[in-house]
């Protein structure tokens, strides 16, 4: 085998060859890492770089998701399902349990739970020692992501300084950190949305139910569609409809999938993967503009999430 | 899976442009995005309205590309960006350096991962000290290709003396540097003409607009013939005791950073010197034949040997120097000078060696290119260092191979990343 045969990777074997180094640079570098699963669709993608990565042996790393309480029915089943599948160890915590400890205090009842994840997540960590926690975030996401590093540092209190990061050249990746501190790793960095589609397609990838076409009530509220009675794993309705709001049945899927509160659906007839690819190909919203309303607050406010310890 | 109407995939190409704030750079990669379609609608509503509260007539794309809130305060970039889009046959990822000066560091790291590079020249300043600057580091890190894009025509009245003139002045001065892959493109960011499409302004020029020079570039590993290198990231021992098969499964998880290797080929592990032969190769446990460059890949071997992360499996034929010394040059990247008592940390592919500072030769001013004798580096110091090493390292010259002749240097005490450098 002396012939060369210059082989170029296609753009999804590139990016996916790059997402496993990631991985094992981590599984390689740091003592006691974490995968962030929370059964949506990027995390879904990481789980089959996991799974191209280190089978046939174990992933060297648990999974973890930290749930708001306000999640998707659908999507909560899905992660549990595909952790078993896996054959994984899954933990969960709970914001709730944050709550109950007095060290998340919501400002009234209904408000978003999402930002309050950084305060369980830097919970979890302490209880576990984890000193690096992989997860699914994109550059192409937000303008706060586009200057993030693959490997994030984060200092004792979970905070990211963006003006105090480390250089980050060729694919020397640098995650060391000292007792206390945390790196945050992002394998997908340099994945779009479509890339996501296109790689869950040519996989395979089961999802939630949510992501595809369904008819669900939903209310329009400052030109957002917003889901409502939606039904938590325990049975109880949330996302109440304010007085005077009118409930439509809509078709919609979801392109992002979060906290109940802050994430909204768009209108689709998408019912399948391919077609969502379609949609996605064509589609005049960016991910976030469309459907999360807690990055709507301020031009700034994913920078600030981040600087808090939000990954 | 993939749907059968599927156009071709021509891969990815990252790239990185390099001007400052003046050249238009932020305009130009604006145009990239908005004419390929990839700025979608509730973006471009929120620039508008940007636009329109500055006081502005038309759309100002260069806010596509305004970072964060610290740096829009300052009205300054001051950290390396990446942007996406994708033209349907070809992915791109754009590496956004700032230009300045003081930035060296942040140019430094953007060329680090690019296969190609704009260079903006200003058509009205023509070819300044900062294109000298922007050349000499896209060369000093090896970008294979650099474009050099005059920019601003429309305001030069499109005048194709202006462009020549600017091509001999650069052409002058490539020479000296040993620049050779050197392409020239006049265009207007603002106006989109030569962008993506050529518009009618510039008729006399007959070349290809700058996203058909963007999409007929080479990808990385595709030009030269390269030695067979993998670095071991991870060792797999399953030991699963459900399955008797998994027993005495060895995989070692790697990339391969540059060549080929196929099933049966002879290798040799370093630093051991053993040789073996390949029994097997595997992504998530699936065979394939062979594994190609930038391929993750897991290799099984015929023979038990003891191998770690930071070892290399390369091809017995063609092996790099095993070294305990190495010559380089440092792009010195902290605010804390390099201290020559020091011991350091290098990590080298995926192996990390205790180093300590054998000699300055001399630093570079990025400016003149005059070469300064110094016994100290500051931060966006570029210099000629040697260090000596606890441990060997596997190299190649970086000019041959850019992934085993690129190491980091790490600050042991608070493990930041305070150096970048290349051997040879």
């Amino acid at each position: 085998m002396t012939t060369l045969t210059k082989q170029t990777l296609s753009h999804l074997d590139w990016l996916e060859a790059e997402a496993i180094h990631i991985m094992r640079e981590v599984a390689g570098q740091c003592a006691n890492p974490v995968l962030l699963f929370s059964g949506g669709k990027d995390s879904i993608c990481m789980l089959r770089i996991a799974e191209k990565a280190f089978r046939p042996g174990r992933f060297p790393f648990p999974l973890m998701h930290i749930d708001t309480g306000h999640n998707y029915q659908e999507v909560v089943e899905f992660r549990d399902k595909r952790a078993a599948e896996l054959g994984e160890r899954l933990i969960v915590r709970s914001v709730e349990d944050s709550m109950k400890r007095g060290t998340v205090v919501l400002k009234h009842e209904g408000e978003s739970r999402n930002k309050h994840q950084s305060v369980t997540l830097l919970e979890a960590i302490e209880e576990f020692g984890f000193d690096c926690c992989i997860g699914g975030a994109r550059r192409d996401e937000e303008k706060a992501r586009a200057k993030e590093r693959i490997m994030s540092f984060r200092d004792e209190f979970g905070q990211w300084d963006p003006k105090n990061q480390r250089p980050e050249l060729w694919n020397l990746y640098n995650a060391r950190a000292h007792k206390g501190e945390n790196i945050r790793a992002f394998p997908i960095s340099n994945w779009t949305e479509m890339d996501v589609w296109q790689y869950i397609e040519r996989e395979g990838l089961e999802l939630p139910s949510i992501y595809f076409a369904h008819t669900r009530p939903v209310v329009m509220r400052q030109g957002a569609i917003v889901p409502v009675n939606v039904p938590l794993v325990s049975g109880e309705l949330t996302n109440l409809p304010k007085a005077g709001e009118e409930i439509i049945d809509l078709q919609v899927r979801f392109r992002t999938v979060g906290d109940i509160s802050c994430t909204a659906p768009v209108e689709s007839d998408a019912d399948t993967v391919e077609k969502i690819v379609l949609e996605t190909a064509t589609t005049t919203i960016t991910e976030r503009g469309a459907t999360r309303l807690d990055d709507q607050t301020s031009e700034a406010s994913m920078e600030q999430r981040k600087k808090e310890g939000y990954f | 899976m993939s749907a059968p109407e599927k156009i071709e995939d021509h891969g990815l190409l990252r790239f990185l442009t390099c001007g400052s704030v003046d050249d238009g750079k932020s305009t130009l990669i604006g145009r990239l995005l908005f004419d390929t379609k990839t700025i979608l609608a509730d973006t471009l509503s929120a620039i508008e309205r940007t636009s329109q509260k500055r006081g502005m007539e038309a759309v100002d794309l260069s806010l596509l590309t305004d970072g964060l809130q610290a740096e829009r305060e300052q009205g300054i970039t001051i950290d390396v960006a990446y942007r996406y889009f994708s033209t349907g046959t070809r992915k791109y990822i754009i590496a956004d350096a700032p230009g300045h000066e003081q930035y060296t560091r942040n140019m430094v790291t953007a060329a680090s991962t690019a296969n190609l590079a704009i260079i903006l020249v200003d058509a009205r300043k023509g070819v300044l000290t900062q294109t000298r600057r922007h050349s000499y580091l896209a060369h000093l890190v090896n970008i294979p290709h650099l474009l050099v894009a005059v920019n601003k025509m429309d305001l030069v009245n499109y005048d194709q003396a202006v462009f020549e003139k600017i091509k001999a002045d650069y052409l002058a001065f490539a020479a000296q540097l040993g620049i050779e892959d050197v392409r020239f493109i006049p265009l207007s960011a603002l106006n989109g003409d030569m962008v993506v499409d050529r518009g009618e302004a510039l008729s006399w020029y007959k070349g290809p607009t700058l996203l058909e020079i963007l999409e007929a570039a080479p990808g990385a590993h595709s030009e030269q013939a390269e030695a067979f290198r993998f670095p071991v990231q991870f060792v797999c021992r399953p030991q699963d005791s459900a399955n008797p098969e998994l027993h005495d499964y060895r995989g070692f998880m790697g990339r391969v950073e540059s060549g080929e290797l196929a099933v049966g080929e002879a290798v040799t592990v370093l630093p051991s010197g053993r040789e073996t032969k390949v029994k097997d190769i595997q992504i998530g446990g699936q065979s394939i034949p062979a594994a190609v460059s930038e391929q993750s890949v897991t290799l099984l071997l015929e023979d038990e040997i003891d191998i770690s992360r930071g070892d290399m499996i390369v091809r017995s034929a063609a092996q790099p120097q095993v070294v305990k010394q190495i010559d380089t040059t440092v792009c010195w990247l902290a605010e804390t000078p390099l201290d020559r008592a020091r011991t350091y940390l290098i990590r080298h592919t995926t192996r990390e060696v205790k180093a300590k500072v054998a000699s300055i030769d001399y630093r570079v001013d990025v400016n003149t290119l005059e070469q300064q004798a110094t016994d100290k580096l500051q931060m966006n110091d570029i210099a000629r260092v040697s260090f000596k090493l606890a441990q060997p390292l596997f190299i190649d010259p970086y000019s041959q191979n850019r992934a085993t002749g690129a190491f980091i240097v790490i600050d042991e005490s608070t493990n930041n990343t305070i150096g970048a450098g290349m051997i040879g």
